[in-house]
């Protein structure tokens, strides 16, 4: 058998013992969507259902006289001032593609439980909008209870609710926490140093509190 | 002709640095494949952006749990809380719920004791005195000790004289204070000549093309703006593998390699401990801090302080009593977890909803003076792993969250420890009105508890005797796969009652001393003893057969 022939059976058999990582080629060129350039749709629906099922989660005060989509069931910022939607459309999040099908979805609840609970809603503003903000909160609870199908996804897009209230995630915290964002700032997160960074020099009591277990080891270790 | 190594490790975290640097030191060619990025303290940002710690830290919901690991090079050591604790010992006793002792006989806490020693020796680890004790850990040893128990500063792999009481080591630490793999057996390593790649997510391992090798181990290089993405791949041909990917990665990893390389041991992918992890949070009356405890950190303020310190203070040991029943030991131990937990609380007060609304707001209004109590209890080993995703660990739905195929159907002796471990803390935390108590009420499940919440994950792929209940042998090699070796997390027989890491470290020192004399019988020209890493760069080459 020539050189030639034999690297060409070898590469053969090469090939062959690669064939159940088929899979692997594939992962190579099909690529899921491109996440890092999505902008929420313009649609009237989309907006709003989104911002009353963050305003559901953490209430907050509306910002107009004719607000809908915040309810007004607390004094003060909440959720959708403290940027739920922006961290919904950030594109490290990656679920801006899938917004549409969630406003969908919680409009198509809200017209169910409406009808369930002989609830008008009104035509002008999107069913889950129209709803009172106990009847958001009660559809929510259902919806998020952890036994229907769709509970993953719906529970990810509420942590994004909180995760902007509470963490800013769709901002550099420095600039966030300067700028007096309102979750932060509700939540009573600190100031950074001059120098942008936490970090504290008085952090202790500097006493003994309590007796240690008698049978601590030498090394702090419990028996 | 496919790369070759002598040793092939796959993950970079304590189980996977620590026998990297012994097989690198001893002379072995060894190459380390970790499937997060490489980044160092001045990449790591006091920051909640996602996109940025997301980089290193995967939350993986699974059913009926839900588990944070580690996904850089140092692995969970990179993130964790640094809590360094050996294992009580009556924890190897267990015999869970299968009547009989789940720890190889070979392994006691006496037998384990010169390991842990010499991890602690590297790292190091550090004995915090009261001075050193932030606010949260200080108010829950004055709680405990008002309550009529011991309460102890909890040994920490922390240079206490470079922290800054940032409290956002899940984060990375910025100041290099936390003593994670990335200080020193990794560098220990490559100064013996250890490759270390990031980026590569090892897929399968089947048998070697190259003569002379036993195993061919399969990797997709990850894109790192996306780790959905895969940029390229390879294979290693390896004379000796050591899987060290996690607790979450290490069963998936097998369990798909059984195609390649005929039927896995049935404990592999099974018996998985969440260790036990129960949180609970309390939400101290300020006032009551002053006049209860005596506590003031500033004229007036008694706490409001949750945010400063390092996560882990203080613990109590008093539930550890070896002579109590199995299932009803635990440790409680004060933690600090960042606000991206916030969503997880409960709001106390009667009817729906329990975790979002006005009552919850009000709640976290008071974030300043929250506690939270991490309970370490017995579990019963009751995770089990579905069939493996096409690639990778899990489904990284976004970037920001994965789906595991894990399932925990939470047995009844698991939910006794959690019960227990509840009624103490609230008898502590509860007393005279101190505080207010919460559960952690989401992710809801249905009628079901809430997922437990893991930082630690266990023994999915675990040591023992038995064959027909683990995975691997007392040294750590797998049943019927010889040259495969399982030296992480996964290998750990029962959840703890302490935080892990030491003993996950601990068990990977013992079995290195094992993998120097199997790897030479496998044909590696390789030392079978190697000294401890050294602390600098010149000591670390003085270590090597071989310098780099």
């Amino acid at each position: 058998m020539s050189d030639a022939v034999d690297l060409k059976r070898r590469r053969l058999l090469q090939l062959v013992a690669l064939a159940p990582f088929a899979w692997q080629a594939r992962r190579w060129v099909v690529r899921p969507p491109d996440a890092f350039a999505q902008t929420l749709p313009d649609d009237p629906t989309i907006v709003p259902t989104l911002e009353a099922f963050a305003d559901t989660l953490i209430p907050g005060e509306k910002r107009s006289s004719d607000d809908r989509a915040i309810a007004g069931a607390a004094a003060g910022p909440g959720a959708v001032q403290a940027g739920a939607l922006d961290l919904m459309n950030f594109p490290p999040v990656g679920v801006a593609p899938a917004l549409p099908g969630f406003a969908a979805g919680l409009n198509a609840h809200a017209v169910q439980y409406a009808a369930t609970n002989g609830i008008a809603l009104d035509p002008t503003v999107p069913p889950f909008v129209a709803l009172a903000f106990g009847d958001r909160t009660a559809l929510l609870v259902e919806i998020l209870d952890g036994s229907g199908p769709d509970e993953l996804a719906y529970f990810a897009l509420a942590a994004l609710a909180f995760l902007a209230y509470h963490t800013a995630g769709h901002l550099p915290l420095v600039d966030a926490v300067r700028s007096g964002h309102p979750g932060l700032a509700a939540i009573g997160f600190p100031q950074p140093q001059a120098d942008g960074l936490w970090h504290y020099s008085d952090f202790s009591y500097r006493r003994a509190l309590a007796t240690r277990h008698p049978e601590t080891s030498k090394r702090g270790n419990p028996p | 002709m496919s790369e070759t190594a002598d040793v092939v490790v796959i993950g970079t975290g304590f189980g996977g640095s620590i026998p990297g640097y012994y097989l690198a030191a001893g002379g072995a060619r060894v190459v380390m494949l970790e499937r997060g990025p490489r980044l160092a303290a001045e990449d790591f940002a006091q920051t909640f952006e996602i996109g940025v710690y997301t980089r290193i830290v995967d939350y993986i919901r699974g059913t009926g749990v839900d588990v944070t690991a580690g996904n850089c090079v140092g692995g969970s050591s990179v993130i964790y809380f640094a809590a360094s604790l050996r294992a009580p010992t009556f924890v190897f006793e267990r015999m869970g719920t299968l009547g009989r002792r789940l720890w190889p006989a070979a392994i006691s806490r006496q037998t384990l004791d010169p390991w842990y020693r010499r991890v602690e020796k590297i790292l190091p680890v550090a004995q915090q005195r009261w001075k050193d004790v932030a606010y949260a850990g200080g108010v829950w040893a004055a709680a405990c000790n008002r309550a009529g128990h011991t309460c102890n500063p909890v040994p920490v792999a922390v240079d206490l004289k470079r922290c800054t009481n940032c409290n956002f080591m899940v984060h990375g630490c910025r100041f290099d204070a936390k003593r994670s793999m990335l200080l020193n057996y990794i560098p220990a390593a490559e100064a013996c000549g250890a490759e270390i790649r990031p980026l590569h997510e090892v897929q399968a391992i089947r048998p070697a093309d190259t003569p002379g090798y036993r195993y061919a181990v399969d990797y997709l290089q990850l894109d790192p703006t996306d780790y959905r993405v895969a940029v390229g791949g390879g294979t290693i041909d390896a004379r000796l593998v050591i899987v060290a990917a996690g607790a979450m990665g290490t069963p998936v990893i097998l369990q798909r390699s059984a195609t390649y390389l005929g039927a896995m041991p049935s404990a592999v992918g099974r018996y998985f401990s969440p260790n036990g992890d129960h949180v609970t949070t309390a939400v101290l009356d300020e006032a009551k801090v002053r006049d209860l405890l005596g506590l003031e950190r500033a004229p007036g303020v008694g706490y409001d302080a949750h945010h400063i310190g390092r996560p882990i203070g203080t613990m109590t040991y008093d539930p550890l009593v070896a002579s109590a029943p199995e299932f009803s030991r635990f440790s409680l131990q004060q933690i600090y977890f960042p606000p991206i937990v916030n969503i997880l609380l409960d709001d106390r007060v009667d009817g729906p909803p329990s975790w979002f609304g006005v009552d919850k707001r009000t709640v976290t209004s008071r974030w300043r003076s929250w506690l939270s109590v991490l309970a370490m209890t017995e579990d019963a080993n009751e995770g089990v792993f579905g069939t493996p995703p096409p690639t990778g660990n899990f489904v990284r739905l976004s970037p920001a969250a994965s789906l595991g195929q894990l399932t925990f159907d939470r047995a009844p002796q698991t939910q006794s420890g959690f019960d227990a471990a509840d009624a103490l803390t609230r008898s502590i935390v509860e007393r005279d009105g101190l505080a207010r108590h919460h559960l952690w009420a989401a992710p809801p499940n249905g009628s079901a508890p809430p997922n437990v919440q893991s930082a630690h994950p266990l023994a999915s792929c675990r040591i023992g005797d038995d064959p027909d209940t683990s995975a691997c042998d007392d040294r750590h090699e797998l049943r019927g796969h010889p040259g495969i070796f399982v030296t992480d997390a996964s290998a750990v027989p029962t959840s703890l009652c302490v935080n892990p890491s030491l003993t996950i470290a601990a068990l990977a020192e013992r079995a290195s001393a094992f993998l120097l004399l199997r790897a030479a019988e496998y044909g590696v020209n390789v030392a079978t003893s190697v000294r401890l890493p050294g602390r600098t760069a010149s000591s670390r080459a003085s270590r090597c057969e071989h310098p780099a």
